[in-house]
């Protein structure tokens, strides 16, 4: 009997709330749930953009899910989300595979730092594009080899090998790095292409931006590339690097900036900056995009996602500085919005 | 006689006030469901790994096995280094795991210390087991490579970096310690008493007794504790993705970085860009799979070869 009661109450007490949520629940079916999927690069201001526009914009809620680049193609391509985001854009042969026109945005840039862990070496350390490829092939395998010294005469380098590190795991990061990488040294181009996973011919992997980062700070002697926020947040030491006007420039936003200012963007949006002209440049710096369909099928989340794109190319840029992510320029934002009005 | 057979039928029926419901049957049904379930998983787990590597293995067949090439960008993907690693850093777990595990359990089931100081002790060995393996990797990282790096830079004449092969062994062979020490100590102390006191009597010391006797009695529990340790190795991926270094190749020493099966699965999943990466990724999981299946295959076999012997 007494436990009658109570199953009857509890579900008096279920129906009550049913009863008072559902308006909720109503009000949440209206609402505009937009789901994404890709990069992990661009994730911190993507996440940033979604939390400040819903803000704004209550009734839009956007979901995104950090998978990888090529998930984020894959989902595209098989329509399981309303966009998709990569740090390589698509290639030809992906943009075929897809049911539809897909269009590249380019949402934001970064740059990629080299980081290193030579004892009591500060950060500046300048390495020319020749002692850079050299030490990714295996060539320079001690910090106190005459092409790195060279370049540093004040800097005190120690007779210890050199560990080079690297992602393990597929990124937009390795994309950049190792295109810049062939646009500077045909013997890389020749050994090893530039790609998302390449065949390294040295070197330690380590599992996302993080990881080598952490990997770097943990094992003297060594060198790694990160994204330039990971290096900044965790006040790594970076390597000034040698443009292709021959400077030596520091990873900054400007130098990203600078490095985008003069390229010339085809109808698609798809350009890699392998080796970026201009003397602030910073030599090693890529896009990120955002890819979506130019004919969606559902009509009010494509209304919605314009909105959206709109908005993060104008407002939305102003927050990717403190993220340390480099605005793009007005003149390439101006070509995406182009794009962005095709969205039907 | 018959009455006795309705009592007994009767014992086995749920009353509910509608009537009675034949509760044997019932549960008979749910055991057998259930039983066939875990069959019917894995056996659609192994379809469907099987049939996603069927690109890979038409375009590389038992090449796969042979090369060690991997290589993304062109295509080309060979599994050998992979497969060594996996079985080298299993290996070298087991070798620092088994003697210490063992050394384990005997010390936690003979009387040299009471059992108010052995059961915490005991107590702390599984507690390793709770321990998440990303916790082991970070651990690997931030304190047992530093500490070894001076004896692993000495021993490769300065050419190691603390990650490889033998780091990862190292720390597989901690994270393998509570299955193979806790399951022997089970083991050792369910040997009838009888058998331990009759030696004893007839004059064996105690370390005679426990190599004579209480090892080679407990010998089907002892290997099993070690083939599962044996699998948790094998299978182990975060922690040693963190330490081995991550370097598709076979490496030249032990204290080269290699990588496994499972660490390249976790590390190149999300990215594998073309169906032929994906399916060269499916390819390994499943000899893995295999791996895995022909080890506790050759523990079920020597496992019954000792007690046949026995008998």
């Amino acid at each position: 009997m007494q436990t009658q009661k109570w199953t009857r109450r509890a579900f008096a007490t279920l129906v009550a709330l049913i009863a008072i949520a559902s308006p909720i629940a109503l009000q949440a079916a209206n609402a505009l749930d937009l789901n994404g999927a890709g990069a992990t690069f661009p994730e911190p201001l993507y996440k940033k953009w979604f939390f400040e526009y819903n803000k704004k914009n209550p009734d839009v809620k956007i979901n995104y899910q950090a998978i990888g680049s090529g998930g984020g193609i894959n989902q595209i391509t098989k329509k399981t989300v309303d966009f998709g985001a990569s740090d390589a854009a698509m290639t030809d042969e992906e943009l075929a595979k897809a049911p539809g026109k897909i269009l590249m945005l380019p949402m934001t840039s970064g740059a990629v730092a080299v980081t290193y862990n030579v004892g009591g070496v500060p950060s500046g350390l300048k390495l020319d594009r020749e002692t850079l490829a050299g030490i990714y092939r295996g060539r320079i395998v001690k910090w106190n080899d005459p092409k790195i010294a060279k370049t540093n005469p004040d800097v005190k380098l120690p007779n210890q090998s050199i560990s080079v590190v690297r992602r393990a795991d597929g990124s937009g990061t390795t994309f950049i790095f190792t295109n810049h990488l062939s646009a500077i040294s045909p013997e890389w181009k020749r050994d090893v292409g530039s790609g998302k996973s390449v065949k390294w011919p040295v070197g330690l992997g380590a599992k996302g931006n993080d990881g080598v980062a952490a990997q770097v700070q943990q094992t003297p002697g060594s060198i790694g590339y990160i994204e330039s926020a990971y290096a900044s947040q965790n006040k790594l030491p970076v390597a000034t690097l040698q443009n292709l006007e021959g400077k030596f420039v520091a990873p900054s936003i400007e130098g990203v900036s600078a490095a985008l200012e003069g390229t010339k963007f085809p109808e698609n949006l798809r350009v890699f900056v392998a080796d970026p002209d201009g003397p602030k440049s910073y030599p090693i710096v890529g896009l990120t995009w955002l890819l979506v369909y130019d004919k969606m099928d559902d009509k009010a989340k494509a209304d919605g996602l314009k909105k959206f794109l709109d908005w993060a190319l104008t407002d939305g840029q102003k927050y990717a500085p403190a993220l340390e992510y480099a605005p793009l320029p007005a003149s390439l934002l101006k070509l995406v919005k182009q794009s962005v009005a095709q969205v039907q | 006689m018959t009455q006795l057979t309705r009592k007994e039928e009767a014992s086995a029926e749920i009353f509910t006030p509608q009537g009675t419901l034949p509760a044997d049957p019932i549960f008979n049904n749910v055991v057998k469901v259930a039983g066939l379930a875990v069959i019917g998983v894995l056996i659609w787990i192994t379809l469907v790994v099987a049939g996603d590597s069927l690109p890979a293995i038409r375009q590389f067949g038992f090449g796969f096995l042979t090369d060690s090439n991997w290589d993304p960008n062109s295509d080309q993907f060979g599994g050998l280094s992979f497969v060594f690693g996996t079985v080298a850093t299993a290996l070298i777990a087991m070798a620092f795991a088994i003697p210490i595990g063992l050394g384990i359990a005997i010390f936690l089931t003979e009387d040299f210390l009471p059992e108010a100081v052995l059961t915490p002790i005991s107590f702390m060995v599984e507690l390793l087991a709770a321990i998440p393996s990303v916790v082991y990797g970070l651990w690997g990282i931030f304190v047992m490579i530093p500490i070894l790096r001076p004896l692993l830079q000495w021993l490769s004449g300065g050419s190691s970096s603390g990650y490889g092969l033998f780091t990862a062994g190292l720390l597989l062979s901690i994270m393998v310690l509570p299955t193979v020490a806790s399951i022997s100590r089970e083991v050792l102390k369910s040997i009838p008493r009888s058998l331990r006191n009759a030696s004893l009597a007839l004059g064996a010391t105690r370390w005679e007794t426990i190599f004579r006797v209480m090892i080679p009695a407990g010998t089907s529990g002892i290997v099993g504790a070690c083939v599962l340790g044996l699998g948790r190795a094998l299978g182990e991926t975060m922690a040693v993705t963190m330490v081995i270094g991550n370097a598709p190749e076979i490496p030249k020493s032990i204290f080269a970085p290699a990588y496994t099966i499972a660490a390249v699965l976790a590390n190149e999943f999300g990215e594998a860009s073309g169906e032929l990466h994906l399916s060269s990724l499916f390819f390994a999981g499943f000899l893995l799979f295999v791996i895995t299946l022909l080890v506790n295959i050759l523990a079920e076999i020597f496992v019954r070869r000792v007690s046949l012997e026995r008998q």
